[in-house]
């Protein structure tokens, strides 16, 4: 066979992975990589401004579309540029591969000219890494990567290749099937535990579905409804189940948590049951952990079996892929030979007393005819849009009236950094997710403190042709800082009220795209409106309330029940 | 609780220092660590002493599994095991104290590896309770240097990691 370099070897290994498109930014440590994909032409390229922008490009390509995203950068800075984004992919179990540059092996260690051992960095923050020492080990590498980054729990998966090993010669032998015998990731969950799962089930009087991410990144979306419809039970979700289930369902109690809905909470707190799917039981979910759920037993499913038991006691362990869990436990439960009317009537005294909860506190916010509320706007959003874009956030207030506010029917069509809380985010999200559905509307939910750590990417939108609305929420706050300073710090706003903010519609027009602003409430509607109907990248900002804060809020370290209303 | 774990690893570059950071990263506490090659060169073996409730033990155990380089994980101190651990040591041997450092000894069944005119340097092996107890005898007589090599571990008869 003849010999390839390590550059064609890394084209090669994207084409047979189905990679389309990579984002990246060149340097002088991979430059011979970039050179072997401009020459090969049929993968797209899409250049970014920071190295950060072009992970989370990556990421919201993955999260869109269920693909492996892929991003190249050089070596030293433009490899720690990365670890934001990669550690974001790492917390919210994104598929992702890195390439990276690398100095000559020859000068490894010496701390030659953008050198930095990237491999160490990212050690705690990718599902796996590699550093290739030989041209004869890339093409296994770089199979091995995309295998370890979509099976199992997905993650990000770095490969640093040094310019020498980039230009040696090898033979290209990519394996057709990957055999680790240290990597067996579960996905068929273990019968005897469903078994006793729907044993506890039917016992249940008051059942709670816990809904994560697990239940997005699985696919398991039909099977969670069908679970849910089968035995009648409510459905709580965490921001990153948030479409895993249909928000508009009557069964879907919406967010739990520190910013979820009373009624989730409350429903939480007083379960018999909680039958958690693909959820990690994150503090920002169970608030004081020893006041969770006090009543309740737990069966918890997950494909990582380091989630389960790690946070609560666990009765019922189910290591598997969510989609295959579930079916089987709904056939399992079917088998039982009842029918959806006694599950009605075994829970009906509980979905009473949801009801009643849901009647209680509903989501609101007091409504203003001078000032915009934030809330407003995402309602507004959510009835132009009908539900049918897919929507990022940066993180903070903006990210959290979303995941309140907009209703998520679908799966995929929330993209947010539920784990890491990665501020600036969003925009490049959005950037890979109108990549990887370039007719889809694609909207960047952002607040004014976080659009600006990414703002650079506008560049990049413009120079792909990409059509991605971004909502500012202006309230010249990092409000979500703010929120606590004035409920914990008596309002001693330290550094989070900006002295200078960019007027965003001119920045707009300064990068070449369209810039809209609304500072009365009777403008969002035409603001929206025309933001949305115009072509290109457009920025649409709304002058909000300044002191509006998130509410529900279930204060850190209190129990989920010690809720703080509107 | 004191658990010993067996650890088998995949003896690529890196792995050590992943079953490390997986250590520091998370707050979880490394007693002793042990690693050599197998009868397979393509792993390793790693003796891993640490502490914690059950709920820790088990999460050490299932995240350790997690490692892309992770072959097996054993707790080995769940059943019946033998450990050993060597030590040498460097112990002051005047003439007044000679005999004595040579009881201890002939006691503890060690040997002397090295003499000079006012020194012995002992080498020890046994479980980490039989070197504390060397150690604890020796010390008024005055350690000059000691050397561990940490715990290894094995589970008793038919069982092999």
């Amino acid at each position: 066979m003849a010999k390839m370099a390590g550059k064609q070897m890394v084209v090669e290994a994207l084409k047979r992975e189905g990679v389309e498109v990579v984002f990246g930014y060149p340097g002088g440590a991979i430059i011979d990589v970039f050179d072997a994909i401009d020459k090969d032409g049929s993968i797209k390229f899409v250049l970014v401004r920071h190295e950060q922008g072009a992970t989370h490009a990556a990421d919201g390509y993955a999260r869109s579309s269920g693909k492996v995203g892929v991003c190249i950068v050089t070596s030293g800075p433009g490899a720690t540029n990365t670890v934001t984004g990669i550690a974001t992919a790492y917390m919210d179990s994104v598929p992702m591969v890195v390439i990276t540059g690398q100095v000559p092996t020859a000068l490894i260690g010496n701390d030659a000219f953008q050198e930095v051992d990237i491999v160490g960095i990212t050690r705690p923050c990718t599902k796996h890494n590699y550093l290739v020492k030989d041209v004869k080990d890339l093409s296994r590498i770089l199979k091995e990567a995309f295998y370890l980054a979509r099976s199992g729990r997905p993650g990000p998966v770095l490969i640093d290749i040094p310019k020498d090993v980039q230009n040696g010669k090898a033979e290209f032998a990519y394996p057709e099937e990957i055999e680790l015998r240290s990597y067996k990731p579960v996905a068929d969950p273990h019968i005897k535990q469903i078994e006793r799962a729907c044993a506890l089930i039917e016992q249940a009087r008051k059942p709670i579905i816990y809904a994560g991410g697990g239940v997005v990144i699985a696919g398991a979306h039909k099977e969670l409804r069908a679970l849910a419809e089968e035995i009648s039970a409510p459905v709580a979700m965490t921001l990153m189940g948030l479409g895993g289930f249909p928000g508009t369902h009557p069964y879907s109690l919406g967010m739990l948590g520190m910013h979820g809905s009373y009624c989730s909470n409350m429903a939480m707190a007083n379960t018999d049951l909680i039958i958690a799917v693909g959820a990690r039981f994150d503090d920002r979910v169970t608030g004081k952990i020893e006041a969770f759920a006090p009543m309740a037993k737990i069966i918890h499913m997950d494909v990582d079996p380091t989630s389960i038991q790690k946070n609560v006691k666990v009765d019922v362990p189910i290591v598997g892929d969510c989609k295959k869990g579930l079916s089987k436990l709904l056939k399992v439960l079917k088998e039982g030979g009842r029918d959806q009317e006694t599950w009605k009537n075994q829970h009906k005294a509980w979905w009473e007393q949801i009801r009643a909860w849901e009647k209680r506190h509903p989501l609101s916010y007091k409504k203003d005819s001078n000032v915009i509320k934030p809330q407003y706007v995402i309602e507004r959003l959510y009835d132009m849009t009908k539900g049918r874009a897919i929507i990022t956030t940066e993180v903070g207030q903006n990210q959290m009236w979303t995941a309140q506010f907009y209703k998520f029917d679908e799966p995929r069509t929330l993209l947010t950094s539920g784990g890491l809380g990665t501020m600036g985010y969003g925009f490049p999200a959005a950037i890979g997710a109108q990549i990887a559905f370039p007719d889809k509307l694609v909207v960047d939910v952002a607040g004014d403190g976080s659009i600006q750590m990414n703002i650079q990417e506008m560049a990049t939108a413009m120079e792909q042709k990409l059509p991605v609305k971004i909502v500012i929420l202006n309230n010249q706050f990092l409000g979500m800082v703010r929120q606590w300073q004035e409920l914990f710090y008596e309002k001693r706003y330290v550094a989070t009220r900006f002295q200078v903010v960019p007027d965003f519609v001119r920045l707009a027009e300064a990068y070449g795209a369209k810039g809209f602003r609304a500072t009365r409430p009777e403008e969002v509607d035409q603001v929206l409106k025309q933001g949305l109907e115009t072509d290109g990248l457009v920025i649409m900002e709304f002058a909000i309330a300044r002191e509006e804060g998130v509410f529900p809020m279930v204060p850190a370290g209190k129990a989920t029940t010690e809720m703080l209303l509107v | 609780m004191r658990h010993t774990l067996s650890v088998l690893v995949e003896n690529n570059p890196g792995a050590l220092s992943r079953i490390a950071g997986l250590f520091s990263g998370r707050g979880f506490n490394i007693e002793s660590l042990c690693v050599a090659a197998t009868l397979d060169p393509t792993l390793s073996h790693l003796t891993l002493v640490t502490s914690g409730a059950d709920l820790i033990i088990e999460q050490i155990i299932k995240q350790l599994n997690r490692l892309v380089d992770v072959y097996k994980v054993v707790d080995v101190s769940e059943g019946e095991y033998v450990e050993r651990e060597m030590a040498l040591i460097k112990v002051k041997a005047e003439a007044e104290t000679r005999a004595e450092v040579l009881r201890i000894v002939d006691i503890f069944r060690c040997k002397v590896v090295d003499v000079s005119p006012k020194t012995y340097t002992l080498e020890v092996t046994g479980p980490e309770t039989k070197l504390k107890a060397v150690l604890e005898l020796l010390r008024p007589i005055g350690i000059k240097e000691i050397a561990r090599t940490g715990t290894i571990a094995m589970a008793r008869e038919k069982k092999t990691v």
